[in-house]
């Protein structure tokens, strides 16, 4: 049950990033929409290591005793390292969209279409 | 020691890139030095594993963390967390091209841009990307490969947008990121779909693994794609103009050589997860040569009617990746086919191909660098403006013919050798792309000839005479010097790197 709603979450996550990625004009709403984009695939990659009522991968908690089912730590692992890189991400192009504003004094991409100037 | 290599590789740039910032604040020269000292040891590092990988066909295995690095089995292929590198012959003819070819762009680059506090961002980002690309290429699992590819994204794309205070760069260093971080989320999602059936990221292990049904082909659609958008195949081309012409010369040949590092990650996942079954693998064929054919086709077109120099080069930049990938996808289309067509005339195209990517990154590399001392000559990069450089300055003129000739495939240089292997193979193909071949390479050669007639012919200005620093001199000698050489001799470099390389790669 829970599966299919964090399945769900993820393909509307991703249809809301990729819709917002083509319709969006603005850089920074560009961003936020490849951050919801980069989230949903973090959710999709999340929940394919979930595993009902499991315990935290850690091996030092686990008692010895008994049969018991541990979620996934690997892809737990991965996501921890992509949360990091979409944060370098997100900052450098929020860094160059201020400079483009800086130099621009517009955040349109239809303004800022074309190169008139060879320099 | 010879071991460790594999690890070396990587390390050195990384520790490089992170001390620069603390030697930047005390002294400039000796972070220069440092950065130097860096691509000079994984210089030396290739060429000292070259002789075992090539001649004996050794494979280096590195897993990291390990108490024995080299025993792969420990745990088998499938213990998840480890981290992987392998290196095969396929690589190191990369990894061979690349720390080659990263050394002479930091040598131009030194005296190209300007001395001041900035240069040591330049710097760490320089060598930071180094460490991205060997990283690539020694990746041997789908999640370390994806972290490396997005380091080298953000450090080339914050490159890109280097010159901050002019009105264009930080637009196109938001695109090239933007492009890459896109694709790479959905190379992410791609990992995910293979992870999910089979519980690895090891690119051996799910070689053995992959069944080629239908889940595992929208998995590998999803790994090739962003590949293939990373090095400006031409559905998937639109962020190269801009990225290209707004950066810093030798950045645009470094970002060049950074989508021929994507080019091999694009073959080297096609053919290790797309030869296990012919269902696949034709297919898949059959897209790079589609690929193939629409890059070199409307790369030279768009190429023939810029006025901006730079822009020119790099739509320049697309249509010779297409000689690439058609002489591979034909390679990928015959692997497969059970009949003599592969030994025939398959492996030849696949030869030719790889070939081209070495050609295409000196004379490309070569054809940045003149056009970095073309704009700061004349202040711009329109080619209507520019006149007469020919008659003060014959060290670029003689350079820039060089690879000029060399791109449009005139006999006694590099890019002949491999366009004609091309022909040759693809011709008993299909004679229709090999046509279509033949004619891109003369549009290509008219778009030069424009180039080298307003740039360098016609009245001189009135500029006084610029003599060129002695360090961008050199790194253009020597790329020239490697053109000529592989022009004359090319049986030097197909015995020792080419042939080893696509035989690792078909290996299956």
């Amino acid at each position: 049950m829970s599966a299919i709603v964090l399945y769900v979450t993820f393909i509307l996550l991703l249809t809301i990033g990729i819709i917002a990625l083509l319709f969006k004009r603005n850089l920074i709403k560009i961003v936020l929409a490849f951050n919801i984009l980069d989230s949903g695939i973090n959710l999709f990659f999340i929940s394919l290591g979930y595993r009902e009522n499991a315990m935290a991968p850690i091996f030092t908690l686990a008692p010895l005793d008994s049969v018991i089912t541990m979620v996934l730590p690997t892809p737990q692992a991965l996501i921890l390292t992509n949360i990091v890189i979409g944060f370098a991400t997100t900052a450098l192009m929020l860094g160059v969209s201020v400079l483009t504003y800086r130099n621009n004094n517009t955040l349109d991409t239809r303004k800022l279409r074309g190169v008139e100037e060879y320099d | 020691m010879i071991k460790h290599v594999p690890i070396v590789l990587v390390a050195i740039p990384l520790l490089a890139a992170f001390m620069i910032p603390m030697i930047g604040m005390i002294n400039r020269t000796a972070r220069t030095v440092i950065g130097a000292i860096a691509l000079v040891i994984i210089l030396a590092a290739s060429y000292y594993i070259a002789g075992d990988v090539l001649n004996h066909g050794r494979i280096f295995y590195y897993m990291v963390g390990s108490s024995n690095p080299e025993i792969v089995t420990e745990h088998g292929l499938t213990f998840p967390i480890r981290i992987g590198l392998k290196i095969d012959s396929f690589s190191l003819f990369f990894i061979i091209m690349t720390t080659t070819l990263v050394f002479i762009f930091y040598l131009f680059s030194i005296q190209y841009i300007e001395e001041n506090e900035r240069k040591n961002y330049f710097t760490v980002l320089f060598i930071s990307m180094v460490a991205g690309m060997m990283g690539l290429l020694v990746a041997n699992d789908l999640f370390t490969f994806f972290v490396f590819l997005e380091i080298l994204s953000i450090s080339s794309a914050a490159l890109v947008a280097f010159r901050t205070e002019r009105k264009h760069p930080p637009y196109a260093g938001y695109k090239y990121m933007f492009i890459s971080a896109v694709a790479t989320s959905f190379f992410l999602l791609g990992i995910a779909f293979l992870y999910a059936q089979y519980g690895s990221f090891n690119i051996d292990y799910l070689k053995e693994a992959v069944r080629g049904t239908l889940l595992d082909k929208i998995a590998i659609v999803l790994l090739i794609i962003p590949l293939a958008m990373k090095s400006g195949v031409v559905p998937m081309h639109m962020w190269i103009p801009d990225t290209y012409s707004e950066a810093p010369a030798p950045i645009s040949a470094m970002v060049k050589l950074g989508s021929l590092i994507c080019l091999y990650g694009l073959f080297r996942i096609s053919f290790s997860f797309g030869l296990s079954h012919a269902h696949v693998s034709y297919p898949l064929g059959v897209l790079f040569i589609v690929f193939g054919i629409l890059s070199m086709f409307i790369g030279v077109t768009q190429a023939l009617v810029q006025k901006d120099v730079k822009r020119l080069m790099a739509f320049h930049a697309v249509s010779q990746v297409g000689y690439m990938l058609l002489g591979m996808g034909v390679g990928l289309t015959v692997v497969r086919a059970g009949d003599a067509s592969f030994a025939l005339f398959g492996k030849v195209a696949m030869i030719g191909g790889l070939l081209h990517v070495v050609n295409n990154a000196l004379y490309k590399g070569l054809l940045f660098l003149t056009s970095g001392v073309l704009v700061r000559h004349f202040k711009t990069r329109n080619l209507d403006a520019m006149h007469g450089l020919a008659h003060y300055d014959v060290f670029t003129t003689v350079v820039f013919m060089i690879a000029a000739l060399a791109i449009s495939g005139i006999p006694p240089f590099n890019g002949f050798v491999s366009k004609i292997i091309i022909y040759e193979s693809v011709f008993q193909y299909n004679p229709v792309l090999t046509l279509i071949a033949i004619f891109v390479s003369i549009l290509t050669l008219a778009s030069f000839m424009k180039v080298f007639y307003s740039a360098f012919l016609g009245m001189p200005s009135n500029k006084r005479p610029m003599e060129q620093p002695v360090l961008i001199k050199c790194s253009m000698i020597v790329l020239a010097f490697f053109i000529v050489v592989i022009g004359i001799y090319p049986h030097g470099i197909l015995k020792a790197l080419i042939e080893p390389a696509v035989n690792a790669l078909v290996n299956f």
